[in-house]
């Protein structure tokens, strides 16, 4: 999962960014670091070689270069952020070989759930993608806020209920990577960890005709089951039933997923979550 | 409610004994460690005859050193409360890897948001409001803040949120949301205990208690300052109050309707932050970081001005470029109010807005870093002391030059893309905040404390505190830099990812050396004072310092000064004393002492905080009788109060005279001595 | 004359600035009180404008449930505007009155101030009951969760004035005009106006921009 071992484009515009971010300001910082030590040392009150200036209150010329100094850096800096932002925007088109796949993703407590609207199937905490093209993700939440996040493939995204955001991604290599939600939500959180396949544009088209084979049936019902509280080990796939089951969700016509199953209504009620581990 | 409540809902609310964790070993018995700690400490106050003396002369205190001390008092505890918090994530984080651990989420969880949560507001608030507050007046050469009772109010009430905070160890649970508390997570639905109530009426209580601070200490450094002390002749510290305490007045209200809306949310089914009916969780996003980035600059503006003392009292000279500083620290105060989107570049903004955001927050490094070379070039051509408080001054600029390199970084939206609420991010903020903020309470607090009891702290303790905290630090968080880089997000109760194991390995490692670290302070406290006799400050001006503070006598009287000083210029004491060399030694005769009017006690703060105490905890479970007790009760305190008729005692010149007398015959020794080298 | 009292001309001035007008010291108990009482006002009026901000993002969010057009009587809202904007009228003379000492007409303006809250805070009442009767309750939708709690922290805050009000009446009957009874009252009449210009943009922004829609 290190960030500078980018697996696609956008990832390896972002880690550029980073890295060339921080040898901007190294140049600075490092010199600035040795003055403060070197300064120290020397104008230490037991040497008696170093110069005692009392005096030495104010410098025109010193204030100008140590107003300049950290200026300039940051117009440099400013120049790449305002290039960068604009370049990289999430949703800005990342032009790939083949027709884009779309990628519909929801955040659920505490599993990612992948529709594939176009290939009406839909699978839980892995998503399977082809090499090389384009993929359009569009993401909301069942219930609390989410966040996207690829490492190796780059720009995360929030996930909130009753909003669409969009992301657009490319892997480049095929191979396993691992994606993860980067915002806090609750007990189940740190399993909501998701494969990510990357096969190659050929098997890709395989891969969804064995997945639609399934018994399994995606459709509001099983939907609703799904989105209750609770860890998925397992990597389940689904038929999908209606291709617009996401709209539904980010419409909230579908409505937002239940919190835990109150047993009491003491102050410490048991959350379905910590049960359901 | 329900429709027919029974007598025990009527009576208890929520309440009842499935509150007390009993199933639930580790927090019932640090609970349970601290309840009898809490009780042997009243107990032997009370054996030993010392509640008198406790109850006159601190807690119904208004004056602005003790409630400074107290200030500080609570912080160290909280500092304790928090770090054991903290020690338990890194053995959590680094015994997690493809199991449990330890602690099972429902508990880390409530770790981790009561560890930001004390430490933000209760350690880091209450000590550099402390430090304020015990040094500004002194230093404007005043005799007190604008509204001592005031001061005393604000203070208890910061104190009933940390109680509250700490009584949700044994009674019910603590949020588990985080620290900010982001809805919908927060709402009822997804978070039904009672924790977010804890954390909510804690903060707003505590948040009214910051909002007085912050009212008397603008109104203090703008329209009490002694004869002569111009804008531009006040110390750093004072300029940096003055901005820190703007940004509480302008952004504390902020906190308090955005806790509000939320607690509406929760007690009455509003629509703010539901995902239900139109309510807009982004709108909780910005609100809180409108407050949560001031806030950021409430907390360092103060710490930079406790640097500018310390280098410039410790390298002997005159802080450089002065008005270059005033001009950095209005600017950051300002601009600190622009910059809050950064903390949601991820979430969709578009472009332009994160761009403009990004810059906005670039810009704020500009000033911060004309402060740094400032106090490089104080130094320059400075007679450089190593004593303790100097140590933490290196150790910072050095420590948080890393941290603005990656604050800067994360400015940058791109790489926000990969770092945002990464372990990468968890390293910048702690970079800053403890490389920032608590190397200069440390710092401020071995600067000042010899002002505040009289004796210095020994120093070889302290240096040992210092090296094992500066070491733990880089040892603790780089690792996490690394993690960051590695994918790894925050928050993780467990994980299984092998290649993030080392390094929470090594911070692990880390947090022991920092424990060590603080330890060894605890040590140089105890040892200080037992030594206290030869530690003694007999002349008020133990560091040959450069602020009226050191004017006067250590600890300084009641009255602060028995004059008024008529202040001339910039570092006004330190003109002082070398006035007084040349002139060998003025002659003393005839000074005319008049009698001082010093206000009263009182124990309208402490009375006023029980109720609030009573108060929230009773709208933390619904009890409503008890809401209603606790309303009555703090209103009619300050009904009371204000009916009292004398709020001031005179002390007669007489006594004036006898207790200044002996301050001026041992600053006579220390200048006949100073002339004789 | 003592140390502290006399400073040298060597080091006093190590920048140069030159001699700008000195300060004349600490500003009397009057000004003191005022000028906090000030920053608090602006602290209130910062949190004002955080309901404000949530109203203007919500004010759409209606969930099914009633615009503002449909349920805002601008009747009611009118006589409500007369009273608060009267009331200030009439606390300014309660404040002309304390510090000409005169008791009887001191009491005679707050009574009145008093009553015309009361009339401001009794037809809010009613606006809100109304609406909870009607199922427009602040749980219905965000719009209303905002208009509800925009106007009401006003009323809140009026409701507080009103119990603060009493207990200067009391106050100036139990303790006459002394110097911390006239100084409280100036930060009453400080806080009864601020109200009033707070309740000038609720006014314009919920009721007049919201009613025409």
């Amino acid at each position: 999962m290190n960030l500078l071992d980018p697996q696609g484009p956008v990832a390896a515009a972002n880690s550029t960014i980073l890295v060339d971010s921080v040898f901007i300001m190294l140049a600075i910082v490092v010199p600035t670091i040795f003055a403060i030590l070197a300064f120290a040392f020397w104008f230490r009150a037991s040497n008696t070689k170093a110069r005692y200036r009392p005096d030495f209150v104010y410098s025109g010329r010193v204030e100008m270069v140590v107003w300049a100094i950290p200026a300039l850096t940051v117009i440099l800096l400013g120049g790449v952020a305002w290039i960068g932002s604009h370049q990289l925007d999430p949703a800005a088109p990342v032009p790939g070989t083949g027709s884009p796949v779309r990628i519909q993703a929801v955040s659920l407590d505490w599993k990612w759930l992948f529709i594939y609207p176009d290939q009406r199937i839909a699978t839980v905490n892995s998503l399977t993608v082809p090499a090389g093209a384009e993929l359009n993700i569009q993401l909301t939440s069942s219930s609390v806020m989410n966040v996207f996040f690829i490492p190796q493939l780059g720009s995360m995204i929030y996930t909130m209920n009753g909003m669409v955001t969009k992301l657009n991604l490319r892997a480049d290599n095929q191979g396993k990577l691992q994606g993860l939600s980067a915002h806090f939500s609750g007990d189940g959180f740190p399993d909501m960890m998701f494969d990510v396949n990357v096969v190659s544009p050929l098997a890709f088209p395989d891969w969804v005709t064995t997945t639609a084979k399934t018994d399994a049936v995606l459709n509001e019902d099983s939907y609703k089951k799904l989105m209750q509280q609770g860890i998925e080990k397992g990597r389940p796939t689904y038929r999908l039933e209606d291709p617009r089951l996401f709209d539904l969700i980010a419409t909230q016509h579908i409505p937002p997923g239940p919190g835990p199953e109150l047993v009491s209504d003491a102050g410490r009620p048991h959350s379905g979550g910590h049960d359901a581990r | 409610m329900p429709a027919v409540p029974t007598v025990e809902a009527t009576m208890l609310g929520k309440l009842d004994w499935s509150a007390i964790p009993l199933d639930q070993p580790i927090p019932l018995a640090a609970g349970g460690v601290v309840l009898l700690v809490i009780l042997g400490v009243l107990a032997w106050v009370v054996v030993k005859g010392h509640l008198p003396y406790l109850w006159h002369e601190w807690i119904t205190s208004v004056d602005h050193k003790r409630i400074g001390v107290m200030y500080i008092l609570l912080a160290s505890v909280m500092l304790l409360r928090g770090g054991s918090d903290a020690i338990m994530m890194r053995i959590q984080q680094a015994i997690a890897y493809q199991s449990q651990g330890y602690l099972p989420p429902e508990h880390y969880n409530q770790i981790f948001s009561a560890h930001g949560t004390i430490m933000i507001f209760f350690v880091a608030m209450p000590f550099v409001i402390g430090l304020m507050n015990l040094v500004v007046p002194l230093q404007l050469g005043v005799r007190d803040v604008a509204f001592p009772t005031l001061n005393s109010v604000g203070f208890w009430l910061t104190a009933t949120g940390a109680l509250l905070v700490n009584l949700s160890l044994v009674i019910g649970e603590f949020a588990r949301t985080g620290w900010l508390a982001f809805p919908p997570l927060s709402e009822l639905s997804y978070s039904p205990g009672v924790g977010v109530d804890y954390y909510a009426w804690s903060l707003q209580i505590s948040g009214v208690g910051t909002l007085v601070a912050g009212i008397n200490l603008v109104t203090t450094v703008l329209k009490l300052r002694t004869k002569g002390m111009n804008y531009l002749r006040m110390p750093m510290f004072c300029w940096t109050t003055l901005a820190s305490n703007l940004l509480i007045v302008a952004a504390f209200p902020i906190l308090t309707a955005t806790l509000a809306m939320l607690l509406l949310d929760r007690y009455l089914g509003f629509h703010f932050f539901t995902n239900e009916a139109g309510g807009n969780v982004m709108m909780f996003m910005n609100l809180i970081w409108a407050w949560g980035h001031p806030e950021v600059y409430i907390l360092v503006l103060p710490a930079f001005g406790v640097y500018s003392e310390v280098v410039s009292t410790f390298s002997s000279k005159p802080l450089f470029g002065y008005r270059s500083m005033v001009l950095a620290t209005m600017a950051i105060c300002i601009i600190s109010f622009m910059v809050w989107l950064h903390h949601f570049f991820t979430m969709g903004a578009g472009p332009d807005v994160n761009a403009i955001f990004g810059i906005a927050s670039m810009i704020i490094a500009v000033p911060t870093g004309v402060k740094i070379y400032n106090w490089l070039f104080t130094m320059y051509g400075g007679r450089i002391r190593f004593a303790t408080p100097m140590l933490w001054s290196v150790g910072f600029m050095v420590t948080f030059i890393i941290g603005g390199l990656t604050g800067v970084l994360v400015a940058v939206p791109p790489a926000d893309f990969m770092l945002h609420n990464s372990m990468f991010l968890v390293a910048h903020f702690h970079n800053v905040i403890i490389g920032g903020v608590l190397f200069a309470a440390f710092a401020g607090f071995e600067y000042w404390f010899p002002k505040a009891f009289g004796f210095r702290l020994d120093e070889r303790w302290g240096k040992v505190g210092f090296w094992f905290t500066f070491v733990g630090f880089w040892v603790t968080f780089m690792p996490l830099y690394i993690a960051g880089m590695l994918g790894m997000t925050r928050r993780m109760q467990h994980y299984d990812v092998a290649e993030w194991r080392p390094w929470m390995l090594v911070a692990a490692f880390g947090m022991l050396l920092l424990t060590i670290g603080v330890l060894a302070q605890v040590t140089q406290i105890v040892v200080s004072i037992r030594n206290r006799e030869a530690l003694r400050d007999r002349t008020g001006d133990p560091w040959d310092g450069r602020s009226l503070e050191w004017a006067t006598s250590s600890p300084p009287p009641v009255f602060n000064f028995a004059f008024d000083p008529d202040v001339r210029g910039e570092d006004a004491y330190w003109a002082l004393k070398h006035h007084a060399k040349q002139q060998q030694l003025e002659d003393h005769s005839g000074p005319e002492y008049q009698d001082i009017e010093m206000p009263k006690n009182s124990p309208t703060g402490f009375v006023c905080a029980f109720f609030a105490t009573v108060m929230g905890f009773a709208l933390i479970w619904h009890i409503w009788w008890m809401v209603i007790l606790g309303g009555v009760g703090a209103f009619a305190t300050f009904v009371v109060f204000a009916w009292r008729d004398h709020d001031e005692y005179v002390i007669p010149a007489a006594e004036v005279e006898r207790i200044d007398r002996i301050n001026i015959e041992e600053r006579r020794n220390l200048v006949s001595l100073a002339g004789t080298l | 004359m003592t140390m502290t009292a006399t400073l040298g001309h060597a080091h006093a001035d190590p920048h140069h600035i030159g001699r700008a007008t000195e300060h004349p010291g600490p500003a009397p108990k009057r000004i003191v009180t005022a000028y906090g009482f000030w920053v608090f006002l602006l602290s209130d009026i910062v949190m004002f404008s955080c309901f404000f901000a949530a109203y203007a993002v919500l004010v759409d969010q209606t969930a099914g449930g009633p615009k503002g057009s449909e349920i805002f009587e601008q009747r009611n809202v009118a006589i409500e505007t007369v009273c608060l904007l009267l009331s200030s009228f009439t606390c300014g003379m309660a404040g002309i009155a304390a510090d000409v000492r005169n008791r009887l007409w001191f009491y005679l303006a707050m009574a009145v101030t008093c009553v015309l809250g009361l009339i401001f805070l009794a037809i809010e009442f009613k606006e809100f009951a109304d609406l909870v009767a009607r199922g427009y309750g602040p749980s219905r939708s965000a719009f209303l969760t905002a208009f509800f709690s925009l106007v009401g922290c006003h009323g809140l805050h009026v409701s507080a004035g009103v119990l603060w009000l009493l207990t200067m009446m009391a106050q100036v009957f139990a303790k006459g005009f002394r110097a911390d009874v006239l100084r409280r009252m100036m930060c009453f009449a400080l806080f009864w106006h601020a109200l009033d210009i707070i309740w000038v943009g609720v006014f314009s922004v919920v009721y007049l921009l919201g009613g025409g829609a």
